[in-house]
């Protein structure tokens, strides 16, 4: 543990700190551009130059290791000229635009200007010109801006994993580019816009749209995918203009994924702005208490045993738990969460999650990956994986068609067949797991929506046990799931009661016209011409499959929308926070649930949201303990039974279009484009 | 300017493999460095690929060498783009490198680039039409006692001025190769007119 004195204060840091970071310890702040506490060193913009005492000359204290006994100046007078030097040199070729650069307002450089700037440029020859670079459909370049710090570049080869970026030429020839034509495909490309210290990377689809103190922020958390990144929602005057990432050390660090960013156009297109209630075959506007009569009447006289309902995969859990006890007043014991059809075991928790937790995975040393392609299903846990192979003596094995995953995966089969060798012992991999400390297994979605699921979710468990990937200390059985609304619908019980059919249980019924009303809460994955006859009522926020085939069409709130409550993979209950207000007529999920049940006459017991949470936590006691991922109870999960030669499918066809918001969004409609969403996989390099 | 100059497209051949003869010099080079560091080829390797392709350095060489030694495309292309020996577009059968710095300049390197330019009728960076001279401004070759110089290729021609360049590049049109060296024909950059020093070595049993 280094003592070292900093501006007169004595520091004790952690042995291989910077010097910059002992001076953020002391409180010091010392001005920097290319340093970034995720991404190497490279000590090449010279911003953060300090004093050290018996050093002959300034050193960059972003390169430095602090040494014991190292006196330290941040604001003596060598150290601020040294760094106005480094200011004026950086600004020699740095444009005057910054009163139409999207990064104005919150630039670190002219931030830093603003420190450490000279009044007038002392500069007379002619400033350096550099072509733009096409980075894609996500990130706008201006090049002439750049300021050679690298960020971009470390970003894509250490955290991405797509070497695709590099600097390239020399001194004022040097450019930042892929040198060759070739966008930057990766699903977190995006996070560059965030690094970049100055306005040469910019968010295309946000170009020219706000200034940052124009916008009001709210902390929210993402549901376009499980993973429950934390965002922050950017809106002015009731439209969300951008979404950015939260910095949360347990889940997405510093990152988001570019779905999570930028599938927010989608949220002003193909909106339910009123309800709709279907008269001669057309749907016709109405009025909420038109819709809610049309309801009533169709439904009087109908069993419970007629009804059903299903939730769709961006429910929060207070509309699935209002949608749950309105269905149970009404005597159906026919709901399900998993409109996918997979074979979820809701009996046991620790079956159902990311046990290992998404921070977890550092400290794994193997990793089995079961019909799972993570780099779409959960870019960000893919990110957490490579992260972990970076550090080295972390082997990963995969069972399914091989996709480049940014790191080095041995594809050891196709099928649940090679799953049923290794827990027969048959494969050479299951010795792997049994050495490791801390072997964990990902079971994708891919290996559980299909009629054997599960058997094979059986199959999982048992190698789970077998190979000791359960321990007292340590559960690397872990689930990852593709939809922010399932850990929740599972958590409160939306599955199918005593009597119960499932999804398809529920599809087929309607076939058979066994089913005559479907609530779809939402769901808009399901072959909508297998409802057949039955009246069908959708709750949502955009016309999508759903809405198409409903006969009353009930609008609801988008994520950005409401306060819901979501669970993550791994089991970790978040608040979603409003941003701005329901579009139109529409209202809060649960609300309108509220207010049908009146209307049906079986009054739901809470009237704000406080009661709906107090009412969340009674039927779970996980909804009480916010931000947290409790360590679940292992116990029996899965059936045991004949799997099929069939080989794992994976869930995702196309990256960017995977929920109602995402195939609304222009912006993420041309990434799939220019991506190829499921024709092309990997770097293509 | 010794930069690279990206301003025109260049005709890239579609595929670039090592000769056999290479390829084995390429494996020696490789073998020098541990399993795992086989990047640290890349210098060798481009070179040998540029000695390979005309004295050029196309893409599709560089991607073999990428691929050749497991390393991303991008840090090959990092690489060559630094290195100002590398040409990235084609050279002329006599690729001329006529340094200007300082010792060269203050010895009348003005007067062989006027020369080139005059003799071949293109400027600094250009190639003659028939392909066979490129004129290239560089920095210090490190033949300083013997400046000016030029660098054709692999060989340096010093101690020129206006008319011995003109000479020099008449040869070379005819298809001849001076002797490479002092155009003067003095002895390395021994005194011109030959010893002005230690003309009698007899102290230590010589003759002269």
């Amino acid at each position: 543990m280094p003592k070292l004195t900093i501006n007169g204060n004595a520091v004790e840091v952690p042995a291989g700190t910077t010097v910059l970071q002992a001076c953020q310890l002391a409180g010091f702040e010392v001005a920097h551009f290319c340093f970034h506490q995720r991404l190497s060193i490279a000590g090449n913009c010279r911003m953060c130059l300090v004093e050290q005492e018996k050093a002959p000359k300034p050193i960059a204290s972003c390169a430095m290791p602090a040494a014991d006994g190292m006196v330290i100046h941040t604001d003596s007078e060598k150290a601020k000229k040294a760094r106005h030097g480094v200011m004026e040199f950086l600004l020699i070729n740095h444009p005057l635009d910054c009163p139409i650069c999207d990064q104005g307002g919150e630039c670190d450089l002219q931030d830093q200007a603003m420190a450490y700037g000279f009044d007038r440029g002392r500069y007379i020859e002619n400033k350096r010109a550099v072509k733009d670079k096409d980075f894609g459909p996500l990130v706008a370049t201006s090049m002439n801006r750049c300021i050679h710090c690298t960020r971009c570049v470390r970003f894509a080869t250490e955290i991405a994993g797509v070497e695709d970026l590099g600097a390239t030429g020399r001194g004022e020839d040097m450019e930042i580019g892929t040198y060759v034509e070739r966008t930057l495909s990766s699903e977190l490309s995006a996070n560059i816009v965030d690094l970049c210290p100055v306005g040469a990377l910019t968010a295309k689809p946000y170009a020219f749209i706000a200034r940052p103190w124009e916008l009001t922020k709210t902390e929210s958390v993402d549901v376009l995918d499980a993973v429950g990144s934390n965002i922050r929602v950017d809106a002015r005057s009731g439209q969300v203009l951008r979404v950015l990432p939260r910095l949360n050390e347990a889940i997405n660090e510093e990152w988001i994924a570019d779905k999570t960013r930028f599938a927010l156009d989608g949220l002003t297109k193909r909106r339910l702005d009123t309800p709709y209630v279907r008269k001669d075959g057309k749907l016709v506007e109405a009025s909420w208490a038109d819709a809610f009569t049309a309801i009533a009447a169709r439904l009087k006289g109908v069993a419970g045993g007629r009804m059903a309902a299903l939730a769709g995969d961006l429910a929060d859990c207070e509309s699935m738990l209002a949608l749950k006890e309105l269905m149970a007043a009404l005597g159906s014991p026919h709901l399900d969460c998993r409109q996918d059809g997979a074979s979820l075991d809701p009996s046991c928790r620790a079956g159902y999650l990311f046990n290992t937790t998404i921070a977890g995975i550092e400290e794994a040393d193997a990793c089995l990956l079961i019909g799972t392609h993570p780099r779409w299903e959960a870019p960000i846990v893919n990110a957490r994986l490579r992260k972990r192979w970076l550090q080295g003596g972390f082997k990963v094995a995969g069972i399914g068609a091989p996709r480049e995953l940014t790191y080095s995966v041995e594809w050891v089969g196709a099928g649940p067949e090679t799953l049923a060798d290794l827990v027969a012992g048959k494969h050479k991999f299951v010795e792997t797991l049994k050495a490791a400390k801390k072997p964990m297994l990902i079971l994708g979605q891919g290996a559980l929506r299909r009629r054997d699921g599960a058997a094979i979710l059986h199959l999982a468990r048992t190698l789970a046990e077998s190979a000791g990937l359960v321990r007292e200390d340590w559960n690397g059985f872990n689930v990852l799931h593709t939809a922010a609304a399932r850990v929740g619908g599972l958590d409160l019980g939306f599955v199918p009661q005593a009597g119960g059919r499932d999804t398809a249980g529920i599809l087929s019924g309607c076939e058979k016209g066994e089913i005559e009303f479907v609530y779809l809460l939402g769901a808009d994955e399901i072959d909508m011409k297998r409802l057949g006859k039955a009246f069908v009522v959708y709750q949502g926020h955009h016309g999508d499959a759903g809405a198409h085939r409903a006969d009353v069409v009930l609008p609801g709130a988008a994520y950005t929308e409401k306060d819901g409550t979501y669970v993550n993979t791994e089991g970790r209950v978040q608040y979603g926070r409003r941003a701005i207000f329901p579009l139109g007529e529409a209202r809060d999920d649960w609300t309108i649930l509220r207010a049908l049940s009146e209307v049906l006459g079986h009054k739901l017991p809470y009237d704000n949201l406080r009661a709906v949470r107090r009412r969340l936590a009674e039927v779970n006691g996980v909804f009480g303990r916010v931000d947290e991922a409790p360590r679940a109870a292992w116990g029996k999960f899965g059936q045991d039974g004949r799997v099929e030669r069939e080989p794992f499918a994976y869930p995702i066809a196309d990256y960017y279009r995977t929920d109602p918001i995402s195939r609304a969004s222009p912006t993420m409609a041309e990434c799939a484009a220019q991506f190829g969403g499921a024709a092309r996989t990997g770097t293509h390099g | 300017m010794s930069a690279h100059d990206n301003s025109a497209p260049v005709t890239q051949p579609a595929s670039f493999a090592f000769t056999p003869e290479n390829l084995k010099k390429a494996q020696a080079h490789i073998a020098k460095y541990p399993p795992g560091r086989q990047a640290s080829a890349v210098l060798p390797l481009l070179d040998l690929a540029q000695r390979q392709h005309d004295n050029w350095l196309p893409r599709a060489a560089m991607d073999t060498v990428a691929d050749m030694l497991g390393m991303a495309r991008i840090r090959v292309y990092e690489v060559a783009t630094f290195y100002t020996m590398f040409n990235l577009k084609p050279v002329g059968t006599h690729f001329f490198q006529i340094c200007t710095t300082t010792p060269c300049w203050l010895r009348g390197s003005d007067e062989v680039v006027a020369a080139c330019k005059k003799k071949l009728g293109i400027g600094i960076g250009e190639t003659t039409a028939d392909g066979k001279f490129t004129l290239r401004e560089v920095e210090c070759l490190g033949a300083c006692v013997n400046a000016p110089i030029i660098q054709v290729n692999d060989d340096f021609y010093e101690d020129l001025d206006g008319r011995s360049t003109e000479a020099l590049i008449d040869a070379l049109a005819r298809g001849q190769t001076p002797p490479m060296g002092s155009v003067t024909k003095r002895q390395t950059s021994a005194p011109e007119g030959g010893a002005t020093t230690l003309k009698d070595l007899s102290f230590a049993g010589g003759k002269r």
